[in-house]
């Protein structure tokens, strides 16, 4: 049963760092570029994340995506699912939840590479779309490996915003912190222990893979 | 089809702010000279569209901008080659893999300049393998200039290529730099704080103080005069004059030279053929006047001349004296007492007294 939710844990993971890499890509290339006036206030939405409790988040997303809502109405026509209580749910919840984690390694990352080489880029005939492809993304890789790592890491690790708007429905919306935490108000302490101590694990690792790396590869690409 | 290179522009940066109207000959290398914060970088990114800009550049018929009629072509499409400062390589590729970056972007575009001729011509040969990382100041510059060329500019814009180099790579990479207007004919904007580099390389020499054109001409003609002198410093002051070289001394090992049918001597030059136009800067300090040809002297150098400008500024110990030789002008920085003593005025006959010459390319 536990296999499940590990299961299920890394697979919202690594949807959530896909949808996220999308998203997130082209809004910190716009934060890392822009010089509209808008900037700061995009930059606090997006930062957000990082100070609300998950308990607001995940009430605000209840109310939007439940199936009375034009939001988990619409998805309701759509798909005949709802989106809370359900995977999709989640995913739509990770995003949000995960975003700064995405946005902030790639902000830093294409300021790092600045102005400098798009101008020469420019010089040399490459369009704009053509110069991020080819000198910028290449320049931030670590930025990239980075902010995907932590991603996902911090993906793995949500609880409160999936508590709030999935529940505990195994194969569904049953994670490895829903897991640990139903272990525990059901005194399973051992098997608590288990995903616990997995988890602290993944995570240190995780952390050391990406510090282990700005090491190795001191200000190449970032 | 028009072939010069129109610019009537301007452009505003905080409280700075460049105007430009004029009409450059599409030809050979114009250097763009003065000092720090004077907007020769500005112009040069203005031209190449980094910075947005108001007015008007017309290259060879081409139009890149006209704001009244709403004409801004993106940098991209502007067939400019720019050549940094701090070289910009991409530091994901190769030396060859920065040169094929340029390449691949070409297009057909005249002038067909092939990627093995800009390899010969810079000797980059050695160097394709290497990481940029791995590259001297002098070498990344040299991979900079050929990465350009490879783009088949209309017109290259080098932006104190020089600035980050010591001597000994500017050295280096001044005669690669000469190659551009003779072997690949790119009509050239060579920007430069340093007087030196603008009279060796520019033939003619665009002046900016302030985001205004002070003065604009013939590198020798331009250099020569007094108000662009003093924005080029009292140390740098110097002339360029041109010399038919007459023969070689081999066992003085000096090097004669005819000026408007003076001898001027230097240190042996044996390059130099006999016959040849060899192209001497003089610095105004080494230049004494004397209103008599002096005698029993260790300064080897005298020419006939006469007084055409004289400027003795009553705060400054110093006066500037320019002196025509035979239709070239010299200039000769000495004290404002010894000027007054001398009773210097304009259209007097002297005889420059020149200490040493330097070779400018």
């Amino acid at each position: 049963m536990d296999a499940g939710a590990v299961g299920l844990t890394l697979h919202l993971a690594a949807v959530t760092t896909l949808v996220l890499l999308l998203l997130g890509t082209p809004l910190a290339w716009w934060l890392a570029t822009t010089r509209s006036v808008l900037r700061p206030a995009v930059e606090a939405l997006t930062a957000l994340p990082l100070v609300l409790p998950p308990t607001v988040l995940g009430f605000y997303l209840l109310i939007l995506l439940n199936p009375t809502a034009p939001i988990g109405a619409f998805w309701v026509e759509a798909t005949g699912t709802t989106l809370t209580f359900s995977f999709a749910g989640l995913v739509v919840g990770s995003v949000i939840y995960s975003l700064p984690f995405m946005v902030q390694p790639l902000h830093g990352a294409f300021a790092a590479v600045g102005r400098g080489p798009l101008e020469a880029a420019a010089s040399l005939r490459a369009r704009p779309l053509d110069a991020f492809f080819t000198v910028a993304v290449p320049l931030s890789v670590r930025g990239f490996v980075t902010a995907c790592v932590l991603t996902f890491a911090h993906t793995v690790g949500e609880f409160g915003v999936v508590l709030m708007i999935g529940g505990n429905i195994p194969g569904e919306t049953r994670v490895v912190s829903i897991a640990i935490y139903e272990h525990v108000e059901t005194l399973r302490y051992a098997d608590a222990h288990v995903l616990s101590a997995a988890l602290l694990g993944f995570s240190f690792l995780v952390l050391l893979a990406v510090y282990g790396m700005n090491r190795r590869f001191p200000v190449r690409a970032f | 089809m028009p072939s010069d290179l129109d610019i009537d522009l301007s452009v505003a940066l905080g409280d700075f702010r460049l105007d430009v109207a004029e009409r450059l000959p599409f030809a050979g290398i114009t250097g763009v000279f003065g000092p720090s914060a004077s907007g020769k970088s500005t112009l040069l990114r203005a031209l190449a569209g980094f910075e947005p800009a108001r007015g008007r550049i017309v290259v060879a018929g081409e139009t890149w901008l006209d704001t009244a009629r709403g004409i801004a072509v993106p940098p991209y499409r502007r067939r400019v080659g720019f050549l940094f400062q701090d070289a910009r390589l991409f530091a994901h590729l190769d030396v060859a893999g920065n040169l094929a970056y340029a390449a691949r972007r070409a297009g057909d575009a005249d002038p067909a300049i092939s990627f093995d001729d800009v390899v010969g011509a810079f000797d980059l040969e050695p160097l394709l393998p290497r990481r940029v990382e791995a590259l001297s100041g002098g070498e990344r510059q040299r991979v900079a200039l050929a990465r350009t060329l490879l783009t088949r500019p209309a017109l290259l814009l080098l932006d104190e290529p020089l600035a980050a180099l010591d001597l000994y790579r500017k050295a280096e990479i001044l005669p690669y730099l000469e190659s551009l207007s003779s072997r690949f004919h790119v009509p050239t904007l060579y920007v430069s704080h340093a007087i030196d580099e603008v009279a060796r390389l520019a033939d003619r020499t665009l002046v900016l103080t302030e985001g205004r054109v002070r003065a604009f001409g013939p590198t020798p003609a331009v250099l020569e005069r007094l108000d662009v002198q003093s924005i080029a410093g009292p140390l740098e002051a110097s002339v360029v004059i041109e010399a038919r070289v007459t023969g070689h001394d081999t066992a003085y090992r000096l090097t004669q030279l005819d000026v408007g049918g003076e001898t001027l001597s230097l240190p042996e030059a044996s390059h130099l053929d006999t016959g040849a136009t060899a192209r001497l800067r003089v610095r105004a300090r080494d230049v004494a006047v004397a209103t008599a040809r002096p005698g029993a002297l260790s300064i080897r150098n005298v020419l006939e001349g006469t007084v055409v400008e004289l400027v003795a500024d009553a705060d400054s110990p110093f006066a500037e004296v320019l002196v025509d030789v035979a239709g070239q002008h010299l200039r000769a920085r000495i004290t404002r007492a010894a000027a007054d003593e001398l009773a210097l005025e304009e259209g007097q006959p002297v005889y420059a007294l020149v200490k040493s010459v330097s070779l400018d390319g």
